[in-house]
């Protein structure tokens, strides 16, 4: 922790550094919906952000990857014309948590993987991103301290940490130093501010235990014992296939491809738009064969992209512990007890072979 | 929000212009195609290529001519659905988008220097006369060569006049069956799984190239392991939905496997202990 790397915001001058910034720029920031509910969304005036809030309803991926994503538009008439278009515009996305860029540095992973989603790196590109420590919990469907994202690592251009009656900010880039400098607003930040961000660091390690009762580095071994494990059985009665889970969740980013066509027959467009693995058509070939028909495959399969196959393919664990889907489950399926479940299924197996 | 056109876009397509449509069946048609910008597709046997109709839809479809030709690359469709019927009403010098080569292709050079079986159920062919004809233009570099073709009635065969080509070869053992004759049919009557036991050969040295639908491959498998042949020498070829053909959509996966990037070519040892892939 280099000190010149630290600024200083004093809490009553929050609200003039989001109004200075959007006189930079669009800036999306989690706002109060009602209910309980948070959205990102893009800001007109300081007063309608929240600095407390739970995970908003459908996490910033929005902004990466649109729910409708332009691909291509073409003309067809006389002579066909194709077009590959990328739609972005300049835009800070202002009080993201830990939990949110790690699901951020998820998608870079797979859409900068070969070949690379010219489209995606282009909106990423203009997109900056200023994050907010979480001091504490949001809510009992958290597991963020399990995979480590509960603390700031990279990912962001500025992290805001909430301290007595100030922020101190870590400068991350330059475009972070860029807002810095064009908001004037902030100071340097000196040993003493640094030492309460170690005190608050700590007191976070007391609070943030892991959530599941094994560690992350046993997860592809746990994993590799569970394929057949009974709460997948359990969840083919309980799931109701509506997709809201991977909808919400900052690392799912599975698509279907679509057409448009105009009026004149002559112009459209082809888009990507989010899709779902819990849903009925997804994995359907000729023939109306399904390889993974079964509600208890499709769970499976979704705990699996999250918990095993992306370590081996991608070396991260693709689930942010955000707790989105457990939150908005209709069933009240909840991603701690499922992997509570496995843990202890296994652990029971294990047993029952040294006994 | 700006709008910008990115040509090197992953999604990108290269115009093809149709040179010639031949029906081979009621249900398939093959189709030559060329790119209007001259360039040759350079593909594995067993590649695919994603095929656009524009308003209409992208596909992905197996090449199924040879990769050493230079003038032109085929597919052949079988008509099943919304974009594969919009392809079969096309005509000769009409345009359509194709992106790739995708997928792993059959691994050809391990394959060289030793025995192949090929086992095509029906639309199956399309992907290994790729393959054959690999083979074909490489004769020498190959050991035996055997091939067995099976599909549900005599109207159905495709690619007849090469049929009839490789049969009469000296340097192919060529085998056919249908599953219910007709009264001109002489040949065999059975499941493709019938003609395995009676082809003589040396397992060790064997490559074998299975593709059809799914329900062919575990009778199939079970009997190449009769014979003995190695796990690591079964190859397989699955169909998945697919929408990307880059391991992105997520639509083709099984298990921890991109159907279009890690395949669609598996070989039976890759995927034996995967529940959801046979
Ligand atoms: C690697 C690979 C190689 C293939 N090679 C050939 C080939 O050489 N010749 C050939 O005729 N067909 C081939 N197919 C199958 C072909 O892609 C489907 O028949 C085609 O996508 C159906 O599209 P449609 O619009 O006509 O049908 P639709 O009206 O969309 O639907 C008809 C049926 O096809 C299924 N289907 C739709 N889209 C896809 C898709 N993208 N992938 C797989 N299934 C789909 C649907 O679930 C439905 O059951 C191949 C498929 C794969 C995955
Ligand atoms: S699986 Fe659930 S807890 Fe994990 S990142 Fe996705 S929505 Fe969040
Ligand atoms: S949100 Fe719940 S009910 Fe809906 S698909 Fe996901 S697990 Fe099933
Ligand atoms: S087709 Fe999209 S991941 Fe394979």
């Amino acid at each position: 922790m280099k000190t010149e790397h630290y600024r200083i915001l004093e809490k009553s001058k929050i609200t003039d550094f989001l109004d200075k910034l959007n006189t930079i720029s669009k800036i999306a920031a989690p706002v109060y919906k009602g209910f309980n509910n948070y959205a990102f969304q893009t800001i007109k005036s300081a007063e309608e952000v929240s600095l407390k809030y739970i995970p908003t309803v459908i996490p910033p991926k929005k902004y990466f990857l649109p729910t409708k994503d332009s691909l291509l538009e073409f003309t067809v008439g006389n002579e066909l014309k194709v077009e590959p278009t990328v739609e972005y515009e300049n835009l800070i996305l202002f009080g993201v948590h830990t939990c949110d860029i790690a699901g951020i540095r998820c998608l870079n992973m797979v859409l900068s993987d070969k070949p690379k989603d010219t489209a995606y790196l282009i909106r990423k590109k203009h997109i900056t991103i200023i994050g907010l420590e979480c001091n504490d919990y949001c809510d009992e469907f958290a597991s963020c301290a399990f995979v480590g994202a509960h603390l700031p690592t990279t990912g962001y251009d500025l992290m805001f940490t909430e301290l007595e009656d100030y922020f101190i900010v870590h400068i991350h880039s330059t475009k972070g130093s860029d807002i810095i400098e064009k908001t004037g607003l902030f100071k340097p930040a000196q040993t003493i501010h640094m030492e309460e961000l170690k005190v608050l660091r700590e007191k976070k390690s007391a609070i943030f235990n892991n959530e599941i009762p094994t560690e992350r580095r046993y997860l592809p071994d746990l994993f590799d014992r569970s394929f057949n494990a009974s709460i997948w059985k359990e969840l083919e009665q309980k799931c109701l296939s509506c997709g809201n889970c991977t909808a919400v969740c900052p690392t799912c980013y599975c698509f279907d491809i679509k057409e448009n066509v105009d009026l004149s027959l002559q112009a459209g467009e082809r888009y990507r738009v989010w899709f779902s693995c819990q849903l009925d058509p997804f994995a359907k070939v000729a023939g109306g064969i399904d390889f993974r028909r079964e509600r208890s495959a499709r769970q499976r399969h979704r705990f699996y992209r999250k918990f095993r196959y992306h370590i081996d393919r991608y070396g991260m664990v693709f689930c942010t512990g955000c707790g989105r889907c457990s939150r908005t489950c209709m069933a009240g399926i909840k991603l701690k007890e499922v992997l509570t479940s496995l843990i202890r299924e296994s652990e029971a197996k294990i047993w029952r072979k040294w006994l | 929000m700006a709008k910008v056109v990115i040509k090197d876009s992953p999604y990108n397509l290269k115009k093809a212009k149709i040179l010639d449509i031949k029906p081979l069946t009621e249900k398939e048609k093959l189709f030559k195609l060329v790119f209007e910008d001259k360039t040759w597709l350079d593909f594995e046997p067993g590649q695919f290529i994603m095929v656009s109709l524009m308003g209409i839809g992208e596909i992905p479809v197996s090449v199924c001519s040879s990769p050493l030709n230079r003038h032109y690359f085929e597919i052949c469709v079988r008509a099943v659905g919304k974009v594969t019927n919009s392809l079969h009403k096309l005509n000769v010098g009409d345009i359509i988008g194709v992106r790739g080569p995708y997928g792993n292709g059959f691994p050809i050079k391990i394959i060289e220097g030793h025995d192949l079986l090929i086992i095509a159920g029906g639309l199956g062919l399309a992907p290994l006369r790729s393959l054959i004809l690999y083979a074909i233009d490489n004769r020498r570099d190959f050991g035996e060569i055997h091939i067995l073709f099976g599909c549900k009635t005599p109207g159905e065969l495709l690619f007849e006049e090469e049929i009839e080509e490789w049969s009469k070869r000296l340097d192919i053992h060529f085998a056919c069956t249908v599953d219910r004759a007709d009264p001109d049919w002489k040949g065999n009557v059975g499941l493709i799984t019938s003609l395995i036991p009676g082809v003589d050969l040396d397992p060790a040295n064997t490559y074998a190239a299975v593709v059809g639908p799914p329900v062919m491959y575990k009778f199939v498998i079970k009997e190449l392991l009769a014979k003995g042949l190695p796990v690591d020498q079964i190859l397989l070829s699955f169909e998945r939905h697919m929408k990307c053909g880059m391991g992105k959509c997520g639509r083709c996966q099984i298990q921890n496997l991109y159907c279009c990037k890690d395949g669609p070519v598996f070989t039976f040892k890759e995927i034996m202990d995967m529940a959801e892939a046979l």
